[in-house]
């Protein structure tokens, strides 16, 4: 019956789908996790305890949570080892993201300039990539950037350096591969933006006496804000939990939150510590996404 | 370069000498790929006039009014202002400013911000900025509404953002593309009133470009009317529109007939024309250069008189007043005055516009009825076919 009711009016299904979506594959999987990182280790399947069963009555309920603790979230606190892996992440994100939005900036509003029929060109050289696997491109770049990779030699022959150059596991090539892997995020949203502006509206302030420099900086680039924050988010976020790149272009000696995560799971086997280093990951990013969701909200009550 | 804001009503030295056009236009022409769209145009403009480019679209008006923003650069031909070549500066290097057609209002900026844009990038103090901004809001009566963004405004309102943005630099020549295309028709109508009066008070420059004819005729004191990239006819609104040069020009300024035939008999200073639809027409003697091979004759609708029995001096008659026998085809209502279609016995159809001067409608004629069409030689011109 009620069924029939939802597919009666399918714009109010519509209207609910994000949110049932958002209840099964996020709170839910969330609620685990956060269980988990209350939960102290334990040599078991699953190796934690403990485990609640919904069988075993009510007093063994009570008696689950009551064992439930703080603790790991105290000792990710106290452990230098995570708070220079939380460091170390959000450094990396801010760099690589300032980096990407340099980098497709004049990309992105390069493409909007061109003639329609080359846009759609464009657009395509910049998702074409994405029909390789991702993994398979990063071990290009390793090859790319070896001893002997295409990269000396054509260093070499230009005798740009007389010595190859070491990029493998360093931070350098690490931030070459994220840029690399990030670019089409930054410069879509950038360039969604930038198509859509009015080119008439840098024409009047020319008009009005501004040079180039002006133009851009007075009107362009503020009118370009919500493609800026979109990139930016949409780089931002993904790169501070990033794990393959670092892991396979970095070197050893400093990790990633991402990288963290995985030793305490697969190596260390402690499910709870990597769940509350997922927990704390999780707030830190909610900070820059709140700000982001405030600074719309405000442009859009601004636009009415 | 930040202090040289140009100022018309301070007589600077970049105003042209006593009798020089403020603008001269020289040979200009711009070529898109294989397309010319403006083909080789020289115009003068003086200082205090306003101008009107009249044209269908696509006849190059707005191509050039660009080129004198600056926006396209000319691939041939000079323009002058006050005697200096601009045709290759910048747009943000030259005193002249643009209304844009839409407005181009920043969207990111209250009105505010918006009159003050040009204002800030001429270096202008900060006091200075804001005594101007607030005479411009005056002078277009926006007062309360400094702090909105343009997209809180209406259409009216933005038009007149627009209007005080491009006026505030005080430029030596306004350029307005289109500026009441996207206003209804009332609104349209006392917003020219408006832009003639203060074009008047602040004795500027102004070029407009438009498509609407009406609204060249009304505001313009000299319209150019262009057709495929070149100037057709320079000239007041009241010589284009009853001594236009070409056929062409009388068909796209106001209604016309058009009769064509071949010059037949000269009688002193008339000329007789044998029509192949209105039959033998008497008409004044044509301009230099016309009058030779194949012509036709052009005839207002306002200039056609109806009558039931020809006209009333019987002495016209004989002094060569154009009658024509025919019947009333069709009879179009317009309030002020009533188109009537009549069939003529000779073949073709003649248009006659009458005012309705009486409340009720005595002088009206009916469907099939009758009647006489007559118009005076003089009221004809002479087109070459």
């Amino acid at each position: 019956m009620s069924s029939r009711r939802i597919f009666a009016r399918p714009a109010r299904f519509a209207a609910i789908a994000p949110y049932v979506w958002m209840l099964l594959f996020f709170l839910v999987p969330f609620g685990f996790v956060l269980k988990i990182s209350l939960s102290q280790t334990a040599i078991a399947q699953p190796p934690y305890e403990p485990v609640f069963d919904l069988m075993a009555g009510w007093e063994a309920l009570k008696a689950a949570f009551a064992a439930l603790s703080i603790d790991n979230f105290r000792l990710i606190a106290s452990d230098d080892i995570y708070v220079f892996a939380y460091v170390r992440s959000l450094t990396v994100a801010v760099t690589a993201t300032a980096l990407l939005l340099v980098i497709g900036y004049p990309i992105a509003y390069g493409m909007a300039r061109l003639p329609k029929r080359w846009q759609a060109v464009a657009m395509v050289l910049v998702i074409v990539p994405f029909w390789t696997s991702f993994l398979i491109r990063i071990y290009a770049w390793i090859n790319i950037l070896q001893h002997d990779g295409l990269l000396n030699q054509i260093l070499l022959a230009l005798h740009l350096v007389s010595q190859p150059v070491v990029w493998l596991s360093t931070d350098t090539a690490m931030y070459i591969g994220i840029v690399y892997s990030y670019l089409p995020f930054m410069i879509l949203p950038l360039y969604a933006t930038l198509a859509k502006m009015e080119p008439v509206l840098e024409e009047a302030a020319s008009d009005l006496g501004a040079p180039p420099w002006q133009v851009f900086w007075l009107v362009t680039f503020p009118l370009s804000l919500p493609g800026v924050g979109a990139g930016v988010l949409l780089c931002f976020i993904p790169i501070v939990g990033e794990f393959v790149i670092p892991d396979l272009l970095a070197g050893s000696n400093s990790l990633m939150i991402g990288q963290t995560l995985w030793l305490e799971f697969f190596t260390n086997k402690d499910w709870p510590v990597a769940s509350a280093a997922a927990i704390v990951l999780l707030v830190l990013l909610l900070v820059p996404l709140l700000l982001y969701e405030r600074l719309q909200k405000r442009q859009l009550e601004q636009g009415r | 370069m930040t202090d040289e804001l140009p100022k018309i009503d301070a007589g600077g030295d970049a105003l042209p000498a006593a009798g020089q056009p403020l603008l001269r236009i020289e040979g200009v022409a711009k070529t898109f790929g294989t397309f010319r769209a403006v083909d080789g145009v020289s115009l003068d403009i003086k200082a205090g006039e306003f101008f009107a480019l009249l044209g269908p679209s696509g006849c190059g008006k707005t191509t050039l009014l660009r080129m004198l923003a600056g926006f396209e650069a000319p691939d041939e031909g000079r323009i002058l202002l006050g005697g200096r070549d601009i045709a290759q500066a910048l747009p943000h290097e030259r005193p002249i400013n643009m209304m844009f057609q839409n407005y181009a209002l920043f969207p990111h900026l209250s009105v505010r911000d918006n009159i003050a844009f040009g204002l800030k990038r001429a270096g202008m103090a900060r006091g200075d900025i804001a005594t101007r901004v607030a005479e411009m809001i005056a002078l277009v009566k926006l007062e309360g509404l400094e702090k909105r963004k343009p997209d809180q405004l209406s259409g009216g309102q933005r038009q007149r953002v627009a209007l005080a943005r491009a006026l505030a630099r005080r430029p030596q020549l306004l350029l307005l593309d289109e500026p009441l295309a996207a206003l209804d028709k009332k609104l349209r109508e006392s917003t020219q009133g408006e832009l003639m009066e203060l074009q008047r008070r602040l004795g500027m420059t102004f070029i407009i470009v438009t498509h609407d004819q009406e609204e060249a005729m009304t505001m313009a004191s000299r319209i150019g009317v262009m057709k495929a990239g070149k100037l057709a006819q320079v000239a007041s609104p009241r010589e284009l529109y009853e001594a236009p040069r070409s056929r062409w020009i009388a068909e796209f300024v106001g209604d016309i007939n058009l009769f064509d035939g071949e010059s037949k008999l000269r009688d002193g200073h008339r000329l007789i024309i044998g029509t192949r639809d209105a039959g033998a027409l008497v008409v004044a003697e044509p301009r230099e250069g016309v009058g030779a091979g194949k012509l036709a004759v052009a005839i207002r609708p306002e200039k056609v008189k109806l009558s039931r029995r020809g006209p009333v001096s019987v002495a016209g008659r004989e002094t060569a007043i154009n009658s024509l026998d025919g019947v009333v085809a069709d009879i179009c209502y317009l309030g002020g005055t009533t188109t009537y279609k009549v069939k003529l016995d000779a073949g073709g159809i003649v248009q006659a516009s009458v005012p309705n001067s009486a409340r009720l409608d005595v002088d009206a004629y009916s469907l099939n009825q009758h009647v006489v069409a007559w118009f005076t030689p003089d009221d004809c011109v002479v087109l070459q076919s």
